[in-house]
């Protein structure tokens, strides 16, 4: 290449660009780099001052995270040695592990509250989008913005009658309340996203197939569903996100058996003192599955960013 | 293969009625038009024809059997879409046989149909690419394998080649026809191109507002149209109209344009009152011997014939006449009519008033 062009951009815009891109990649990177270091670091380097960007990495984070341990006496631990590598950890302290945390079973609980609501929500989403989008449905527009309505307040400002209503259902503490919960919050996005999928999805494709002697429902399983993938799997990664992360009524509504992962995050730190190594070591671990689930589908999204671009 | 009769079909859509009354009997392996300007009801009849739409009242029978109110996908029928519809998750041979595989054939039959259809559309170097990246062409012949390749009862076509450009839209309609006629399958083709609708149709129905205007062979509309609108809306240039006031009786064989006695078919009804007197471009002569005179005003080239623009005391009239013949803005020339060929139309109702000419088209349209 030589000389002007102007979609080309020059050696020089190529640089600034990449510089910014590095900074603002460093600067957004930085915290979470902070926290999977900390669940490395022994509890004495976590808070040390200055802060140390060079450590002995250790597991003590992870141990503390997993186990509940109790202290001992000199004697007790001299008669019984470690049984396991991460007694072995424990020792240190004149602690022995005496069983695993609830950590393990919080993780569980948001894994299954996470990904069910994002199912039930984009599941019905679709179907309540596609119905919006093909058929004549009475006071349609009104439906439409009384859905977007629900979003218009923080969800939190009705906190308390959901408290009260969750109590007398029943629904208090269970999974299938949360899920509900998670999906109730998300079906508007869900609706509203894929409804502008769908209808980007020309009406021909399934005339055609019903002409081809497929059924309605065929037609939208087997054309319809393939072309709105895109939408389907920003609105998930949307929807997965807000249940992952909701904090403010998982600690309200939940307390054992459905409590997910950020209302207990927090709890670890009473353990025994201050210990930021298993609090960094737990929130390290939360972020996979968003991570990874994101990454599964980057193909998707990044297509579904652009997608009203593209298309004219 | 499948005659389809039509009868008082009728649509609304809400309180406005996109199809009015049409009725009209499409022959076995016939290529039937339908033509009208944009927003007239050609796509919501042939929709309905489909099953795509459901008419408000009025039957539909293929083969003599009544469907107005069946699904599409029991209709047996298969549809070309303008944008050709083509399942763009799917590759080429996957698109054509798609319809197959709704029908559960068994894997090795269909790969042979496909194989067939592709060699007769000449595309089985494309069909395992996908069908984002084909050309307008390609696509077309692809969206007609999906049809053919199931041996419908009729093909039912919506502006097929509208997303083609012109030079291409000319070979493509060729080889539609040539295909039409190797297979004799039942077509119905909507267009709002008068041209395309009388080099490919074997009948043609004109529609305007919603309403049938005129059903017939391409000649027949041509030489002998109903209404005023379908005497302008077929020609280019159109039909000429000259507006005049007289009685005329049964049998009648003169009119008189502004005094000058000019000839018209003998007329099988008599008229009194404001008519016009239509006759079309080629069928004017420029003679200086002919009484009724005109003032050239324009001349258009067209190679061997030659459009010329005259001012008349009836309005302006177009003439098509040998490109040989001299004529230059300003001239003063007489003109002549080929009064057998004109049609005369009452100016209010716009219909054509019967003479020997056309009470054989009208009698039936
Ligand atoms: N689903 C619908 N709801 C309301 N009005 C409709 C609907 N479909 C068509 N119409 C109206 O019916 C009239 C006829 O439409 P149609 O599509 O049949 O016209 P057309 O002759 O195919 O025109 P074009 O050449 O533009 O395709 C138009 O005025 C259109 O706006
Ligand atoms: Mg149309």
């Amino acid at each position: 290449m030589s000389g002007f062009s102007v979609t080309e951009p020059s050696r020089g815009q190529k640089w600034i660009a990449g510089i910014l891109v590095v900074t603002y990649a460093l600067v957004t990177l930085l915290p979470l780099l902070w926290i999977i270091a900390t669940g490395f670091k022994s509890p004495s380097d976590a808070i040390a001052y200055p802060p140390k960007a060079v450590f002995e990495p250790t597991l003590e984070g992870y141990v503390n995270l997993f186990t509940t341990r109790t202290r001992q006496t000199p004697d007790y631990l001299a008669e019984n040695p470690p049984e396991t590598w991460y007694d072995e950890i424990v020792r240190k302290y004149d602690m022995v592990v005496v069983g695993p945390s609830r950590y393990g079973e919080r993780f569980l609980n948001s894994i299954i509250i996470g990904f069910g609501s994002t199912f039930l929500s984009v599941f019905l989403g679709t179907l309540a989008a596609y119905a919006f989008s093909r058929y004549k449905v009475p006071l349609k527009d009104d439906l439409l913005f009384f859905i977007l309505s629900t979003r218009m307040m923080p969800p939190i400002a009705v906190a308390i009658p959901i408290f009260l209503m969750f109590r007398s259902l029943g629904l208090s503490d269970t999974h299938a309340g949360m899920i509900l919960l998670y999906t109730a919050v998300n079906l508007s996005l869900a609706v509203w996203l894929l409804k502008g999928f769908i209808d980007e999805i020309p009406r021909e494709y399934e005339e055609a197939a019903l002409i081809d002697g497929y059924t309605r429902f065929q037609a939208f399983y087997k054309v319809v569903l393939p072309q709105a993938a895109t939408g389907i799997a920003s609105t998930a990664i949307f929807c997965l996100i807000f249940a992952w992360n909701e904090y403010a009524f998982a600690v309200l509504l939940t307390s054992g058996t459905a409590q997910t992962a950020p209302p207990f995050i927090p709890t670890i730190i009473g353990v025994g003192g201050q210990d930021w190594p298993a609090v960094a070591a737990g929130a390290t671990l939360f972020l996979l599955p968003v991570m990874v689930f994101t990454i599964l589908l980057r193909k998707h999204l990044l297509r579904g960013i652009t997608f009203g671009a593209v298309r004219k | 293969m499948a005659e389809i009769v039509i009868k008082n079909l009728r649509k609304e859509f809400g309180s406005f009625t996109a199809v009015q009354s049409s009725s009209f009997k499409i022959e076995d392996g016939e290529f039937f038009m339908l033509l009208g300007p944009s927003g007239c009801g050609k796509t919501t009849t042939l929709r309905m024809i489909a099953g795509l739409e459901l008419p408000t009242s009025g039957e539909i029978y293929i083969d003599g059997q009544e469907v107005g109110q069946k699904p599409a996908s029991q209709r047996d029928i298969a549809f070309v879409f303008q944008m050709f519809a083509l399942y763009p998750h799917m590759n080429v041979r996957k698109n054509i046989s798609y319809p197959l595989v709704s029908q559960g054939m068994p894997k090795a039959q269909v790969k042979e149909k496909v194989a067939e259809v592709a060699r007769i559309l000449g595309i089985e170097d494309i069909l395992n690419s996908s069908v984002s990246g084909l050309s307008g062409g390609d696509r077309q012949r692809v969206a007609l394998g999906r049809a053919i390749v199931r041996d419908p009862k009729c093909f039912l076509m919506d502006e097929p080649l509208g997303a083609l450009d012109a030079e291409f839209r000319e070979h493509m309609a060729e080889e539609l026809r040539a295909l039409h006629d190797r297979m004799g399958a039942t077509t119905v083709y909507v267009t709002h191109d008068q041209l395309e609708a009388m080099q490919m149709g074997d009948k043609i129905v004109v529609m305007n507002h919603g309403v049938i205007e005129q059903f017939g062979a391409p000649q027949d509309i041509y030489d002998k149209p109903a209404t005023m609108f379908v005497a302008d809306f077929i020609g280019s240039p159109p039909m000429n109209f000259l507006r005049f006031h007289e009685s005329l009786d049964v049998g009648a064989t003169t009119a008189h344009l502004h005094g000058e006695a000019v000839e018209i078919p003998a007329l099988r009804e008599a008229f009194d009152g404001d008519m016009v007197y239509g006759i079309r471009p080629e069928h004017i002569r420029l003679d200086d011997a002919a009484g009724y005179r005109g003032e050239v005003i324009a001349t258009e080239y067209l190679g061997t014939t030659q459009i010329v623009t005259l001012s008349t005391s009836n309005g302006e009239v177009k003439a098509r006449i040998s490109s040989d013949q001299i004529a230059k803005v300003g001239d003063k020339v007489g003109l002549s009519f080929n009064g057998t060929t004109a049609t005369l139309f009452d100016n209010q109702s716009g219909r054509a008033i019967r003479s020997a000419l056309n009470e054989g088209v009208l009698s039936h349209g």
